[in-house]
């Protein structure tokens, strides 16, 4: 690989690095520089107010009331979609461990793994609409459910009491599918001689699911908390299309809050990109702090 | 070993032999089995619903949700594919996936190609350049996109999504296939140049060929990723809704039938956007699944 290799690189590396220049860097670089201005959208003055708008967003209690729901979310989610994909992988994968092979999965596993990942192929859209059917207060399926056992059901989404754990349970719904199979998938790498000397001492399926198991997924339970975590902070189409944020902000989160800001009613750029440049350092911070948080001694078995 | 193994019925090597688990039964295996069934349930259902309901009249569908049609009314996906522009809007998401797969994956596979495979001044700066975009919300750079995509003349043109999807999509997937092409081995590449192999004929003859099953893996992920697009559409094609995406024209038909209360219009709309894709996944579920799984991962 000595003579004519450069010509390859030119050819390509520049049209990619061109474009992914253009629609990807120069944006974000310009979100920060527009951050400091008090740009009004489509007219063409922009005045450098520094660090105003900051200053503006902190006392904004819109801006708070969406931070605070996304911190819900960043508790919730990740440890409730974890949990059930950790409960449901193990079920699928070494549920029926009475076998003397050591671990097998029960039957129709496959079938499971199957339905489970539905959520994850269809577009937030389609889910968004689907749950709003099922949420309508009137010939949605809950309350036709509810109705039939002689309970009158609220009006989910348009109650501010329920509406944002309503987006929330969507949320969950559509996104344990994929762990399940994640962590089944890092639970087949699992040599199968572990669980076979853990049986032998006796150890009962909790122990081992809580000593052997989950201590050799770490690394992949990790991954899945930082993907889960940055899914909490954006869940914006979602609470978007479901609620748009209502009834009374109660299901209102950052990214809304930001596309609003810009693409609402008044187009506030300067301080829409100022709500995106904190939202940048709130994830970064997240992860950040998951990666911190799950580290531990890392487990070799190969 | 096998010799050995004869005697204990108990410690035979059964691992493939074993004939199905003996009494694998009992409250553990029934509790297990209990909880599956119902989040299967649970996540089949909905989708379910709205199949069924798609064949309702409004009637039917504001009387008694839990009901069954009382006949297969395919005028509702008619109307829904026609007067709703379902179809419309299916051919506009076809047209530039089409254009965004295809420049994502070239690209993509190019630059991968070069960082992976050839030394040159800068190439660890190219290369978290481009690997970095991972890291950031697409939601920083909205503001100033919908601005570079019409000062490029390509606001509310397909050109312009298709050139943004693949720019957005090309962090990914030059991580990924940077990562795939190292694992190809260097003896076939240098046995080809050897033979006096250009460099270009190299790469689409040997490499190209040889990553298929990253290719094909990275390929499933974008497309539905791009399938799926919401919030890009979203910004960048405003106004004329004969080139709206899929997924915008879901949007608008949810908000549209609810004012008019053609519910079984928008159950209908909704079964047309859903049923190719899960036919689709339920005909290539293992390459999805685990192309989605190697894909979110690292």
């Amino acid at each position: 690989m000595r003579h004519g290799k450069y010509p390859l690189i030119v050819t390509f590396l520049v049209p990619p690095l061109l474009l992914y220049g253009i629609f990807v860097l120069s944006p974000y670089l310009q979100a920060f520089q527009i951050s400091t201005t008090n740009w009004l959208g489509y007219s063409a003055e922009a005045d450098f107010v520094g660090l105003e708008n900051f200053a503006t967003l902190l006392r904004d209690g819109y801006v708070w009331n969406a931070i605070k729901n996304n911190a819900i979310l960043l508790l919730v989610l990740p440890l409730v979609t974890i949990g059930l994909g950790l409960f449901f992988a193990t079920m699928l994968n070494m549920g029926g461990r009475r076998g003397r092979a050591g671990v097998v999965g029960v039957t129709g596993t496959a079938a499971y793994r199957l339905i489970y990942f539905f959520p994850q192929v269809l577009s937030v859209v389609i889910i968004a609409i689907i749950w709003r059917e099922v949420y309508h207060p009137n010939n949605g399926l809950l309350n036709a459910s509810l109705g039939a056992l002689g309970i009158n059901g609220p009006s989910w989404l348009g109650d501010p009491r329920f509406a944002f754990w309503c987006v929330l349970a969507v949320l969950i719904w559509s996104n344990v599918g994929f762990y399940v199979v994640l962590f089944g998938a890092a639970m087949q790498a699992i040599p199968r001689d572990i669980y076979e000397a853990v049986m032998l001492d006796g150890a009962s399926r909790f122990v081992t699911l809580f000593k052997v198991t989950i201590p050799l997924l770490w690394d992949t339970v990790q991954v899945a908390w930082i993907y889960l975590a940055i899914a909490a902070l954006d869940g914006f189409i979602l609470v978007q299309l479901m609620t748009n944020g209502g009834p009374n902000f109660s299901s209102d989160v950052i990214g809304l809050r930001m596309y609003d800001t810009a693409f609402g009613s008044e187009t506030k750029f300067g301080y829409a990109s100022a709500i995106g440049v904190v939202m940048f350092f709130l994830t970064l911070s997240v992860a950040v702090l998951a990666l911190r948080a799950a580290r531990r001694d890392r487990i070799e078995y190969s | 070993m096998t010799v050995l193994d004869r005697a204990p019925a108990g410690a035979a090597p059964a691992r493939k032999t074993d004939p199905a688990p003996r009494r694998e039964t009992g409250v553990a295996n029934a509790f297990s089995h209990g909880f599956l069934l119902l989040w299967g349930l649970l996540t089949a259902f909905p989708l379910l619903w709205v199949l069924v309901s798609s064949f309702k009249s409004d009637a039917e569908i504001l009387g008694d949700p839990w009901g069954l049609p009382s006949a297969l009314r395919f005028e509702n996906w008619a109307r829904a594919w026609t007067e709703a522009n379902i179809g419309q809007y299916f051919l506009n998401s076809t047209i530039v996936v089409a254009g965004s797969l295809t420049l994502t994956m070239f690209f993509g596979a190019t630059a991968a190609y070069v960082f992976a495979r050839y030394d040159f001044r800068g190439r660890q700066i190219a290369y978290y350049l481009f690997v970095g975009g991972m890291m950031f919300p697409v939601f920083l750079a909205l503001v100033p996109l919908f601005f570079v995509v019409r000062n490029a003349g390509l606001f509310g043109t397909w050109t312009g999504l298709i050139l943004v999807y693949a720019a957005y999509s090309l962090p990914f997937t030059v991580f990924f296939l940077t990562a795939f092409f190292r694992t190809l081995p260097t003896s076939v590449a240098e046995a080809a140049l050897i033979d006096g192999c250009g460099h270009f004929r190299l790469f689409f003859r040997v490499m190209l060929p040889m990553a298929r099953p990253g290719l094909i893996s990275i390929a499933i992920f974008n497309f539905l990723s791009h399938w799926n697009q919401f919030i890009l559409p979203q910004v960048l094609m405003q106004g004329d809704d004969s080139k709206w995406v899929l997924a915008q024209g879901l949007a608008a038909l949810a908000i549209n039938q609810g004012y008019e209360g053609d519910y079984s219009g928008l159950f209908a709309g909704l079964t047309l956007a859903m049923l190719p894709v899960l036919v689709v996944y339920v005909a290539f579920q293992r390459q999805i699944q685990s192309g989605l799984t190697a894909g979110q991962l690292k």
